[in-house]
């Protein structure tokens, strides 16, 4: 075994052990925060009026707040733009990372090869937009806090490092899957050779380990929003809201 | 008007009737705060008197509680992005200038707190954010907790419908909890425990007032038209704010106009004569406490039903009386009942039909205000148009982002309307004053008595020539008894 080999085969360790507690801590961490959430009571009608009369009209407006953000909308079309942007091509981007993980991979996923460096750069950009906001404006740089600024570079660091060994620095596309396949069916094998993808990998492992514990549970969170979720209270006969801490 | 240091209070004007954000002042505002409460009215209504020695700890623990007992204050405190949206939403950042009135910023002196004590980023405070709860700390939630209205209209632009006045009352219930709260509310609430209403009118008062109207609207109309007092087996009893009984008797002749004309057997109580609820700005239990008093009058006098008046926070508080009181059921639905849907029903009935003189208000330009918590957590607010739309000819709007759900706070809502931190109410009162101005209306109506109190103050200061008043007032100008 040459010097080399042993130092790809201490990286393989480290990066299938962090890999497995990187996903268990993303899983079993969001649930934990979720389920604390779900089961937290909320003592008396909330519902920011004018809100809908019934459970799936509230139903509705929480779906029509994470897929359209229309309170940003009303708030500030520039913020609107660049966070409904930065969220879009995330998914997009996300979802083209299918291919890493599925075998065989999806049509869909397939067909979006024309387009996926394009949003790729979206997501780009747009990271660069929100940090520009936070920085460049009087009102939202008095608010940043160093949470705000390192979610952000993370995932600009993520963003660059992926696009750089999707489109400059090829890593190998099979020795990638074979590696992360591996991982997902318990037969862990060695990593690529590839430091720059090991270091887009390491950064998205951070990631999943930081999300359950900090703003970005937005993510989960905003189902829980009592204020959205709840319909607006009609105290009919027999259909009264009960506080859940006095039944 | 009272002389007042103006210095926190930015005077530059409105373009079109809305106001730009203003550059950051900082700390503009943070010397402008409330007189601390009496120990005579903390005894009365169960608070410690003054800071307690361990105050640390049980502001800690009752931060604690409260998160576990609260879904929409736990969620709050952790999913803030700090996006920005609300920076300039807030009437009192709009008026002053001090960032720490941003919505988020407001918000950030409780989370910084959480996250120091409840969260992992505690155990790294200047990488997580995260702040010791220190006598300075305990200083700025004192001032800024109580230059928020609660009016949730940050909420509205919120992505996720962050309530800031969730988390203020949150705030405000762990300071009490500690022996710190403000002179004006829990005087307030001491009054409704000893009197029934929140201006501290006794009962012989309450009924020589009422009996004066009487004789007022007799010589008026020449009708008898009555303002019953605890009168037992009545059908309908009317909660008013008591402030109509005695500022806003307009309003209050209005319920009697309208009860007259509709034939129905009403009544107040001198038990409970307030819809307003102060608890709401203090803390649950003498929110539930107040509220009680409101069923309880309703059994005494064993009506059939319970008409809330016109008072913005006495609707939000009301809605929630099957929760905080126990069932209804043994009153008439729909419950609970506010007096513009009760109007908006007879309208609809066809009970006002050919009875109406629309041309009785012409002298008239009407514009009306959305009290904030009608508006947000109320769900009035096509009914109070209906009627006055019903009842004059000459209605116009503000500008469309200082209506409706983005309403502006009156400037004084939820615990605000005290003589000492004027320069904030009649800095968070110029959103507002700016809207109406624009519309050149000469009367601004509107459904809350604690609008009723600040708007004339705010517009005399803003120079906003409008007379002040309920939408009840104008339907008794048009009926045509």
């Amino acid at each position: 075994m040459s010097a080399s080999d042993i130092i790809w085969t201490l990286l393989s360790l480290f990066f299938i052990g962090l890999g497995y507690f990187a996903a268990f801590a993303f899983a079993a961490g969001m649930l934990w925060r979720l389920i604390g959430y779900l089961r937290t009571p909320m003592p008396l009608p909330h519902a920011l009026t004018p809100a809908p009369k019934t459970e799936g009209g509230a139903v509705l407006r929480v779906l029509g707040d994470v897929t359209l953000f229309p309170n940003l909308f009303k708030a500030d079309k520039w913020l609107w733009a660049g966070a409904w942007v930065f969220h879009a091509a995330l998914a997009a981007v996300l979802f083209r990372h299918l291919r890493y993980f599925t075998y065989p991979v999806p049509g869909l996923v397939l067909y979006m090869e024309p387009v996926a460096l394009f949003f790729g750069l979206l997501f780009g950009a747009a990271i660069l937009f929100l940090f520009w906001r936070r920085l460049g404006l009087p009102r939202t740089l008095y608010i940043s806090n160093l949470p705000d600024y390192f979610a952000l570079a993370l995932l600009g660091l993520i963003a660059g490092t992926g696009l750089m060994v999707s489109y400059w620095l090829h890593a190998n596309l099979v020795d990638v899957k074979g590696f992360i396949l591996g991982l997902m069916t318990f037969h862990p094998v060695e990593v690529p050779r590839h430091p720059l993808f090991l270091l887009h990998l390491f950064f998205v492992l951070i990631l999943m380990l930081y999300f359950p514990f900090s703003k970005l549970l937005h993510a989960g969170g905003v189902f829980f929003s009592p204020s959205r979720h709840q319909p607006y209270q009609v105290q009919l006969r027999g259909k009264r809201y009960v506080n859940p801490l006095e039944r | 008007m009272p002389k007042f240091d103006e210095t926190p209070i930015i005077k530059d004007p409105a373009v079109n009737g809305v106001l730009r954000a203003p550059g950051l002042r900082e700390h503009a505002s943070t010397d402008v705060r409330c007189h601390p409460s009496k120990p005579k009215d903390t005894a009365a209504i169960d608070l410690p008197a003054e800071l307690v020695p361990d105050w640390k700890e049980r502001a800690l623990a009752k931060f604690g509680e409260l998160l576990e007992q609260n879904q929409a204050l736990r969620v709050y405190m952790d999913i803030c992005v700090r996006c920005g949206a609300c920076t300039d939403k807030c009437q009192f950042f709009l008026g002053t200038g001090d960032p720490q009135n941003f919505p988020v910023a407001r918000a950030e002196l409780l989370r910084r707190v959480y996250r120091r004590y409840f969260t992992p980023a505690g155990l790294f405070p200047d990488l997580g954010a995260a702040s010791d709860l220190d006598e300075d700390l305990l200083r700025k939630w004192y001032t800024y907790f109580y230059q928020c209205s609660e009016c949730r209209r940050c909420s509205v632009f919120c992505p996720y419908g962050i309530d800031t006045a969730e988390i203020t009352i949150a705030a405000r219930e762990i300071m009490a909890s500690i022996g710190v709260s403000t002179k004006y509310v829990t005087e307030v609430v001491a009054k409704v425990y000893q009197t029934g209403n929140n201006l501290g009118i006794p009962p012989a008062a309450w009924k020589d007032n009422c009996e004066f109207l009487e004789e007022e609207v007799l010589e008026e109309t020449g009708l008898p038209i009555r303002f019953p007092v605890d009168e037992a087996g009545a059908d309908i009893l009317l909660v008013p704010p008591s402030a109509d009984n005695f500022a806003n008797t307009d309003t209050m002749i209005g319920y009697g106009k309208l009860f007259h004309y509709l034939g129905l057997s009403w009544t107040t109580s001198t038990y409970c004569n307030e819809g307003g609820n102060f608890g709401l700005f203090l803390n649950f239990a003498n929110l539930q406490k107040v509220n009680r008093r409101i069923i309880d009058a309703a059994r005494m006098l064993g009506v059939k039903t319970i008409i809330w008046g016109e008072c913005g926070h006495a609707w939000r508080a009301g809605i929630l009386t099957p929760t905080l009181s126990g069932p209804m059921d043994m009153f008439d639905p729909p419950y609970p009942y506010h007096i513009s849907q009760f109007i908006v029903d007879m309208l609809r009935k066809g009970a006002f039909d050919g009875r109406l003189d629309k041309s009785a208000n012409d002298d008239y330009l009407v514009t009306y205000h959305d009290p904030c918590n009608s508006a947000r957590a109320g769900q009035l607010i096509e009914e109070p148009r209906q009627i006055i739309r019903a009842v004059c000819n000459r209605f116009v709007e503000m500008p469309p982002n200082t209506i409706r759900e983005k309403t502006f706070c009156c400037g004084a809502g939820n615990g605000l309307l005290t003589d000492e931190i004027m320069p904030i109410r009649m800095a968070g009162g110029k959103p507002r004053a700016m809207a109406v101005k624009h519309t050149k209306a000469n009367y601004l109506a509107t459904v809350c008595a604690i609008c009723k109190a600040q708007l004339p103050e705010s517009m005399h200061y803003w120079d906003v020539p409008v007379k002040v008043g309920g939408v009840i007032d104008l339907l008794a100008n048009a009926l045509k008894l």
